[in-house]
């Protein structure tokens, strides 16, 4: 990581605070969905409105993703990038409908396991705007 | 766990919930990462991108036999299931031993080592769970 990483991390639209939150608020949901199905419970309200939000925030960062490639920026990688930013904002429904459809622990572990790749997906994302050479 | 009614537990609740869920993760991990690569660079590694597809089809193949939960639903995932484990287990051996075979990743090189090892570790929980929910005889 040099100079030229931090530039290209500065122009980054998926690289500031929002990424960061979602990143902590999806980490958040996972553990708490994870003490939920170890002590056997269904999918809580604390766990729709944590993915609620996330999915909020998910979309925020594309629209500020969007605007800034509708400034001229340009993602490294376009094709990954938008992959990574559709599936992204996917998510949280997903799991949201799945976990509705199962009121019960595994629901809980559905919540966990989609939270867990999120993050994943997200710093893919920023991966796949900051390409410098390939 | 001993089933107390003949009825086949059905393969879509509970776990089985949770599988079709990362069944549908991969499905839509591998999908998008075949299609870009196939889409886009094609000619720089056709053998490792053909056999993204094949992953991507099976994945997606197998979330839908498990949700389908059917008889025939059981029998197509236990397909894509065997299927599935062959493969991670046979890329994985080639691709340590002949890395020429495959220049670039696909989702079952180095036994799926770029995804956790979630797909050696996935095929595995479905042949399970397809076993602990399999017809009990009467």
């Amino acid at each position: 990581m040099g100079p030229m990483t931090s530039a290209a991390a500065a122009n980054s639209p998926v690289d500031g605070i929002l990424a960061t939150a979602s990143i902590v608020l999806s980490l958040l949901v996972a553990v708490w969905a994870l003490v939920a199905a170890v002590r056997h419970r269904p999918p809580d309200r604390l766990q729709f409105v944590g993915l609620g939000v996330l999915e909020v925030v998910l979309l925020v960062l594309s629209v500020l993703a969007l605007v800034a490639v509708g400034g001229g920026d340009r993602p490294g990688e376009p094709g990954a990038f938008f992959g990574y930013l559709v599936t992204l904002v996917c998510l949280p429904p997903l799991a949201w409908v799945l976990a509705r459809m199962e009121p019960t622990r595994w629901g809980s572990a559905i919540v966990c396991a989609v939270c867990l790749v999120a993050p994943v997906v997200v710093v893919r994302l920023q991966q796949t705007w900051e390409v410098l050479g390939g | 766990m001993v089933e107390t009614g003949p009825a086949p537990r059905r393969t879509n609740s509970g776990p089985g919930r949770l599988l079709i869920a990362v069944y549908l993760l991969f499905a839509i991990a591998a999908t998008s990462r075949a299609g870009l690569q196939i889409a886009t660079k094609f000619d720089e590694a056709p053998v490792a991108y053909l056999l993204s597809g094949v992953a991507a089809l099976i994945y997606i193949v197998a979330a839908v036999g498990l949700a389908r939960a059917g008889h025939t639903g059981r029998r197509v995932a236990l397909a894509c299931c065997s299927v599935e484990l062959v493969g991670v287990v046979a890329v994985g051996i080639l691709s340590l031993a002949d890395k020429e075979l495959f220049p670039d990743e696909t989702v079952w090189s180095q036994f799926g080592s770029g995804y956790g090892y979630i797909p050696l570790v996935l095929p595995v929980l479905g042949l399970i769970w397809l076993w602990r929910t399999r017809r009990t005889p009467a």
